[in-house]
């Protein structure tokens, strides 16, 4: 893609962890990660917890060193940048967290909070005047009006601490924003109205989005492409309407099929997957699928599955040895 | 309430409720003053059916359900209503229930599944010893005789491995796990009622799905009512025969979920529908209900739906609307129900 933002290849991210009886154990958090991230494009991404979503998430925000891989971010390594560099860097990728109580300072108000980051980005405002016009004009952008200014966060509505949340994320001017369950902790009627701003900024400012949740109709809502995540995999992305209507992987079925629908047309046949997620301290072999998967033989167990392209869909791929779309997928070795 | 039977699965039309409430209120004194948390809810729930409490947060759906249970904290009082349930020696109002009838009604009557099964564990006892209390206390089982049931119940809810697992403490089990070591605990007595209040939201999806089958599966063996709190409409639609819906302390409408869902009579239902990203176009306007849900110490004269309310007009901001019949079983509070579906 000529847009073509982030990529980020073969990405590796382990832990180590106490382990038994005073030893160290390695978590693989991260197992060799691919995606794209294209200007004014969103990605969804999900998974259960412990896949390694926010490891990724934070690993994107360089909060995080990978072990091995690449990121290429607009054509620069960000991991190889230092000093003002770096801080450039920084500024164009910004956050937006779940919890909109825990992640604004209550003894500060909603301008101050907004401004702040500009107290690391000196370069951006360095006159008070103008920061105060920015400010207000953020204010607006996000739908709370420059009154707003002057109040503290916990004069606001968890949908109003949102946006000002999703403000402060925007007063650097980012080219990607990764919002990490953004509408979870709000209420159904308030979801709606984040959503709708997110959109609306995206549309007016270009911004790239990064969107995790657990909540498939909301990723299915705001989401260019998904990737489904599974024990530090991307097991299975491409567009959003192919990764939710055609799942080539078991896993991405089952997890869809798992997720309550409000539509009867849309229920399938609810396939109930056993037991739950393995360690990732101990991942299975071959697969890390295959404990919980119908559709395993013995050759998940001895081999790394191999990527199977969906031959309808351009760029949608899953990792399987036995793709669902067995007769319109080819398998192939490499990525 | 004569117009319980209304909602009952034909089946069930003679039977008794398992569980009628009637006239709910409770307040909540706070330092600002009282302000009244539940008022005036009233629903029944039958043996073998699901009963959705569905609303947002601060609606009172939580309470309601503390109140029935008696959890409610000191600073919270129930100031008016009855909650009857059929138990096995005849009707028991939980509300007038003094300590020790209350403690016989809890766990054989009446059982509560809560959220955080974290919390709702003690860490400082293994599963065993918490799983086999209810026997002991109820039955007056010895310890060896209690434990053989509590492991007997582990298997049940599908916990691998019961016998070893006895011996572990919560902490040493998966969420999911912890659910379901929960569940046990509620319908280890055979319960007439149990109460979900948010079983699964703190699970993922595909965890959630395997504690709802659960649920359902044990509400056909022991014939229970199961009165299921939440805020997830896709659940409700999925898991419930029959919902309330709860905004600011009341209920605005009840009915079939599959009634209600198909063409709510109240414009608050309406617009939580509307707001679920479900058939909405890739990236296209969502409808949302714009403001905020009334705070608990203004809660406004007339209709409490009012401010956010496409269709308010004059009545409404001077006269409450009654939860009336709007058809053959359903009700809603809502001065224009006929208007609801040009919202």
């Amino acid at each position: 893609m000529s847009n073509q933002l982030l990529s980020v290849r073969d990405l590796t991210k382990t832990f180590r962890v106490p382990g038994a009886r005073g030893s160290k154990a390695k978590l693989s958090a991260l197992d060799g990660i691919n995606l794209d991230l294209a200007r004014g494009e969103t990605l969804g991404l999900v998974g259960e917890s412990g896949c390694g979503k926010s490891t990724l998430a934070r690993t994107l925000l360089m909060l995080e060193r990978p072990d091995s891989g690449t990121v290429s971010f607009d054509g620069t390594d960000p991991f190889g940048l230092r000093g003002k560099e770096l801080l450039k860097f920084r500024r164009r990728v910004q956050m937006v967290f779940q919890d909109p109580y825990a992640s604004l300072n209550s003894r500060m108000t909603a301008g101050d909070i907004i401004a702040e980051p500009w107290r690391s980005h000196r370069t951006l405002h360095p006159a008070k005047r103008d920061r105060d016009t920015r400010v207000r004009e953020l204010l607006d952008l996000v739908g709370l009006g420059a009154k707003a200014m002057d109040k503290y966060p916990q004069e606001f509505s968890g949908g109003q601490r949102q946006r000002i949340g999703i403000a402060r994320a925007l007063a650097l001017d980012p080219d990607v924003i990764i919002c990490d369950e953004p509408v979870s902790a709000l209420d159904l009627s308030v979801q709606a109205q984040v959503l709708n701003l997110l959109n609306d900024l995206q549309r007016q400012l270009q911004i790239s989005y990064v969107f995790i949740s657990h909540d498939l109709s909301v990723v299915r809502h705001v989401a260019d492409r998904v990737a489904v995540m599974y024990l530090g995999r991307i097991i299975e992305t491409g567009p959003t309407e192919a990764v939710f209507d055609r799942p080539n992987h078991p896993y991405t079925a089952a997890l869809m099929s798992a997720a309550p629908k409000l539509d009867a047309a849309q229920r399938g046949e609810r396939i109930l997957l056993k037991g739950e997620v393995p360690s990732p301290l101990n991942p299975p072999s071959g697969c890390r699928f295959r404990t919980r998967c119908q559709r395993a033989t013995d050759v998940c167990a001895k081999e790394r599955p191999p990527v199977a392209l969906d031959l309808q869909v351009a760029d949608h791929t899953a990792e399987c040895h036995h793709p669902l779309l067995a007769d319109q997928s080819a398998l192939s070795r490499s990525a | 309430m004569t117009a319980v039977a209304e909602h009952v699965p034909a089946e069930r039309v003679d039977a008794d409720p398992a569980l009628r409430v009637e006239g709910l209120t409770v307040d909540i004194r706070t330092i600002t003053g009282t302000v009244r948390a539940v008022d005036a809810v009233s629903f029944a729930a039958h043996r073998g059916e699901t009963l959705a409490l569905l609303g947002e947060s601060g609606c009172g759906k939580s309470m309601t359900a503390t109140a029935l249970v008696g959890l409610l904290e000191p600073v919270a009082e129930v100031v008016a209503g009855s909650a009857h349930i059929a138990g096995r020696d005849g009707l028991a109002d939980l509300l007038a229930a003094d300590r020790k009838t209350r403690r016989k009604l809890a766990g054989p009557e009446l059982a509560i599944v809560f959220q955080d099964a974290l919390t709702a564990l003690n860490p400082l006892y293994t599963v065993g010893t918490q799983l086999a209390e209810p026997f002991r206390i109820h039955h007056g089982m010895k310890a060896k005789e209690a434990k053989r049931k509590a492991v007997e119940l582990m298997a049940r809810v599908g916990i691998p491995q019961p016998q070893e697992r006895m011996k572990s403490y919560p902490h040493q089990f998966s969420g999911g796990m912890r659910q379901r070591l929960l569940i046990a605990m509620a319908v280890a007595l055979n319960p007439r009622v149990l109460i979900a209040d948010e079983p699964t939201t703190a699970l993922d999806v595909t965890v959630q799905a395997q504690i709802m089958a659960l649920l359902k599966s044990l509400r056909t063996e022991f014939d229970m009512a199961v009165v299921l709190i939440t805020h997830d409409l896709a659940l409700v639609a999925e898991e419930a025969d029959r919902v309330a819906v709860m905004y600011a302390g009341t209920i605005v409408e009840t009915g079939s979920v599959a009634e209600v869902f198909a063409e709510p009579k109240h414009p608050y239902t309406k617009g939580l529908l509307d707001s679920v990203p479900v058939n909405a176009e890739r990236g296209a306007e969502l409808k949302s209900i714009g403001g905020s849900p009334p705070d608990l110490h203004s809660i406004p004269e007339g209709c409490v739906y009012q401010e956010r309310c496409p269709l308010a007009r004059e009545i409404c901001r001077t006269t409450r609307p009654p939860l009336e019949a709007v058809g053959a079983r359903r009700k809603s509070a809502c001065h224009f129900p006929g208007e609801v579906k040009n919202v």
